[in-house]
């Protein structure tokens, strides 16, 4: 039975480590802008071709603009 | 549908979809409403950056205002303030750019390095509306790189006030690292405690003392760390012979870790990890609700983050630009178009055409000749003037109100509901427990006396408590927040609720500065009008676009002589008609005085004939009559404005007869009407718009900046409501009372709680399940009961 105080010390140590991330999240400022990296990420890498005018429509809506 | 898209683009802008007045600008079969908003498609489309027209139909904003000058950034100095970062090859800024709005602008921003290579790395954060840009200074000077933004449409804002920059950011990251760590350790807590819940067995009897221990450990850091909030605030409140809500707090936080030490020391219980925990953890979220805020209102601003960083200085050497802050008097100063005036000046030389339209809320220029004062805060909207500062910054009519003595002492209190309970609970709770322990000690029970005076004040923690203000407060916040109404903190919602004297400013609160009525007394036939709108299309001059837009003629005849006399009016010739457009002295009608007729006007001459004039008045907002009648009930009204009294006799109608209605009055005078006020007794909103409100705003138990782009400037207030919202405005006043309603009944159930809990904590029978049962399922109650019925009262006053 002396292994549900290793249990018991592992399951701890992997909160810890958690914690630790939330830590390191949060000081790196991950947390201060939760909106724009969730734009930024459906924008196309490159540049592909020439965009005419009739071509907007039949592009996939892009996010809403929000006011 | 391809003919219809064509259609759309012939009428609306490419750029911005404003409506297009002329074809003048049009290039690839797109229509510009303006050369601004032309240049910037064309700059991105010869950078093969058209995609920003292809995440958002009209992506950007109208260009025709023309964008400040930038030429102080070259000053070493200056620009120092403003950067965020600086070494031998890179800079790092943040600007704030109010013109941020769409996915496309992120875009656009997230790629100026396509634009400029000198552009290493740019970041945009949307609801902050900044961007944070890394480039080579080698290459692009600060100066360059804001015309690079300008160009493209956005404009950042660089204002003093943003060089001051707050550390109140760290404070709410301190409070998020708090909760993590509460939430770690109760999450821990909780698992080692279930064994103790759910009953041992024998043999598993000798890991309680374990469980206990690790239940121990995880209970320091919630108490050492996380909680130390409480504990200081407690202090603090003693300190100042008040009782708090956090004194019973932290008292209970304090006696649950003693008792939770005691019984796993002596091996005498499983103590009360969890529930110490879980209270705090609870408790830091509330705190973290209370406290969210708009990331991109700002309520605190004062004169500094209005007017420019620095101005034109003439002097033998040259031209220079100073920090407004080293202007001295008698120093020279260049104000070029649009341009704001930083001090009390005097005017030396050019044609001064003033907007005031931040100062008092009205929009439309006023003339001024030389040798007269002109006060700081104006902007000027024609050609380039020259003034000669007679008053330092700090001293002018506007902003010594922020150097005024009794305007810095000033500070709002406003007792909150719970802080006058708590009062009354601590008291009570300790008379209980200290009752509690006084009978089981003359029994001669020790063990039970500490026993129920410990659970006393564990049981009747008043963390339920401490979440209703919270919970319902910021759920008012955001059905305000959703109706455009932008209240400043929890705390001013409850003000809301008090309030019984509301003083309403006049221009641009209760009148409309954007919706302008133009009307034409006098008669005009389908030549005249056409030979109007041809001269006044000509010119950039409001009044003139206006009368355009008013007459709405596509076709028009051309002019063969045009010139315009900059604060007179126009002068053309359109075939063989003479068409003279302007102000009364302009066109001959030199017997009406000023005073005589009031809003702007402008006259109409063709071929010598006196054909009539154009006046454009304010409206009063929408549905400003209703809104007063609702008032009126219950709320003492008063009207008070820097204006002349023009429109009083409308004004005496729509308000009560009890009512004050003043007029011509100074900043310092309608501060100290609201003061006078409150010396009655009274709880007084104040709304208001204008530079020369923000006194008043600061002093009013509430004070409401009205404001038709909340992104614009409004000065220091309590809660900024957006123009479209006013309508609406009695129905935010009952919802506060509403939201007031909610809290007295969450009162009532978390107490019933307590009571209910008490009954077991007296009798000193109480287990840590109980405990770690009851503060939990209380918390969830009270967060489930507040939102809804918070919600339920918004709906039940016609509120999103």
């Amino acid at each position: 039975m002396s292994a549900i105080f290793f249990l018991i010390g592992c399951s701890v140590l992997m909160a810890l480590i958690f914690l630790v991330a939330f830590f390191w999240a949060n000081k790196s400022g991950q947390h201060e802008d939760t909106y724009t990296p969730s734009v930024r990420i459906l924008f196309d890498d490159e540049l592909r071709g020439d965009v005419s005018h009739s071509d907007r429509e039949d592009q996939d809506p892009a996010p809403d603009s929000v006011k | 549908m391809d003919d219809q898209i064509k259609i759309q683009s012939k009428l609306t802008c490419y750029h911005c979809g404003d409506k297009v007045q002329t074809s003048v600008y049009t290039i690839d079969e797109k229509s510009f409403c303006c050369l601004g908003c032309q240049s910037v498609y064309q700059i991105l489309n010869d950078n093969g950056m058209h995609h920003y027209y292809r995440y958002n139909q009209y992506p950007g904003k109208s260009q025709r205002n023309k964008a400040a000058d930038f030429h102080y950034l070259d000053e070493e100095a200056i620009a120092a303030k403003l950067l965020d970062f600086k070494n031998e090859e890179i800079t790092i800024i943040t600007f704030y750019i109010p013109g941020i709005h769409c996915s496309s602008c992120i875009w656009l921003l997230e790629h100026l390095y396509k634009l400029n290579p000198a552009v290493l790395q740019s970041r945009t954060d949307f609801m902050k509306k900044q961007v944070s840009i890394t480039f080579k200074h080698e290459e692009l000077s600060l100066r360059q790189l804001v015309d690079l933004l300008v160009d493209i449409g956005y404009e950042p804002k660089i204002t003093l006030q943003d060089v001051v920059k707050a550390g109140k950011k760290l404070h709410q990251k301190d409070l998020i690292a708090k909760i993590a760590v509460a939430g770690f350790c109760f999450g821990n807590s909780m698992m080692l405690s279930f064994p103790e819940y759910f009953g041992m067995g024998a043999f598993e009897q000798k890991y309680s003392a374990f469980f206990g221990w690790m239940n121990l450990g995880f209970g320091l850091p919630v108490l050492l760390y996380s909680g130390t909030d409480y504990f200081r605030s407690a202090w603090q409140s003693l300190k100042q012979k008040q009782l708090n809500l956090d004194v019973p707090l932290a008292l209970g936080i304090a006696v649950l870790f003693i008792r939770t030490a005691w019984e796993v020391i002596s091996g005498t219980g499983p103590g009360f990890a969890d529930t110490l925990c879980g209270l705090v953890f609870f408790l830091l979220i509330g705190k973290w609700v209370q406290q969210k805020t708009y990331y991109h209102i700002s309520f605190e601003r004062d004169y500094r983050s209005y007017f420019p960083v620095a101005v034109t200085v003439i002097n033998d050497v040259g031209e220079r630009a100073v920090p407004i802050a080293d202007l001295k008097v008698g120093d020279r100063i260049l104000i070029r178009n649009n341009e704001i005036i930083p001090a009390d000046s005097i005017l030396l030389k050019g044609q001064a055409s003033i907007d005031f339209s931040f100062v008092t809320g009205e929009s439309l220029p006023v003339s001024k000749v030389l040798g007269e004062v002109i006060y700081a805060g104006g902007r000027q909207t024609t050609e380039a003037i020259e003034m000669e500062v007679v008053k330092p910054v700090s001293q002018s009519y506007l902003t010594r109100l922020w150097n005024n003595d009794n305007f810095k002492v000033h500070d709002k209190k406003f007792r909150t509901f719970s802080n006058t309970v708590s009062r009354y609970f601590t008291i009570v709770l300790l008379t209980i427990a200290l009752s509690a322990t006084a009978f089981w000690l003359s029994n001669g029970d020790s063990g039970r006396a500490w026993g129920a005076f410990t659970a006393v004040l564990i049981i009747a923690c008043p963390c339920a408590l401490a979440l209703t203000s919270p919970f319902t407060l910021s759920a008012a916040l955001a059905v305000f927040d959703r109706n455009h109404f932008y209240v400043k903190n929890t705390a001013s919602v409850e003000q809301m609720a008090a309030i019984d004297t509301m003083v309403f400013d006049k221009t641009g609160t209760i009148s409309s500065p954007t919706v302008s009525q133009m009307n034409f007394y006098g008669a005009l036939d389908d030549r005249d009008r056409q030979l109007v709108a041809s001269v006044c299309r000509n010119s950039s001059h409001p009044l003139s676009r206006e009368i355009v837009k008013w007459l709405d003629i596509q076709d028009v005849p051309a002019l063969s002589a045009y010139s315009e006399m900059a604060g007179k009016g126009l002068k053309a010739r359109v075939g063989d008609a003479e068409v003279w457009v302007g102000s009364a002295e302009f066109t001959g009608n030199h017997h009406l005085q000023k005073g005589e007729l009031s809003g702007s006007q402008v006259f109409i001459v063709i071929d010598g004939e006196q054909k009539g004039f154009f006046s454009l008045e304010q409206p009063w907002r929408e549905g400003l009559t209703n809104v007063i009648d609702h008032f009126k009930e219950g709320n003492e009204l008063h009207l008070i404005s820097g204006d002349q009294d023009k429109g009083k006799d409308s004004l005496r109608m729509i308000f009560p007869a009890k009512s004050k209605l003043l007029f011509n009055q100074m900043p310092q005078e309608k501060l100290e009407f609201i003061r006078d006020l409150q010396y009655e007794g009274k709880e007084v909103c104040m709304f208001g718009d204008g530079l020369n409100d923000a006194g008043a705003l600061k002093q009013a138990d509430l004070g409401i900046a009205v404001s038709d782009d909340i992104n614009n400037f409004s000065p220091g207030c309590d809660a900024i409501l957006d123009g479209r919202a006013f309508v609406k405005l009695p129905r935010f006043f009952n919802f506060a009372k509403d939201a007031m309603k909610v809290i007295h009944m969450s009162f009532a159930i978390s107490l019933t709680y307590n009571v209910v809990g008490l009954s077991f904590a007296v009798q000193g029978t109480m287990s840590p399940l109980f405990a770690a049962i009851l503060m939990p399922l209380s918390t969830v109650t009270i967060i489930a009961f507040t939102s809804i019925t918070t919600n339920l009262f918004a709906s039940k006053n016609g509120l999103k």
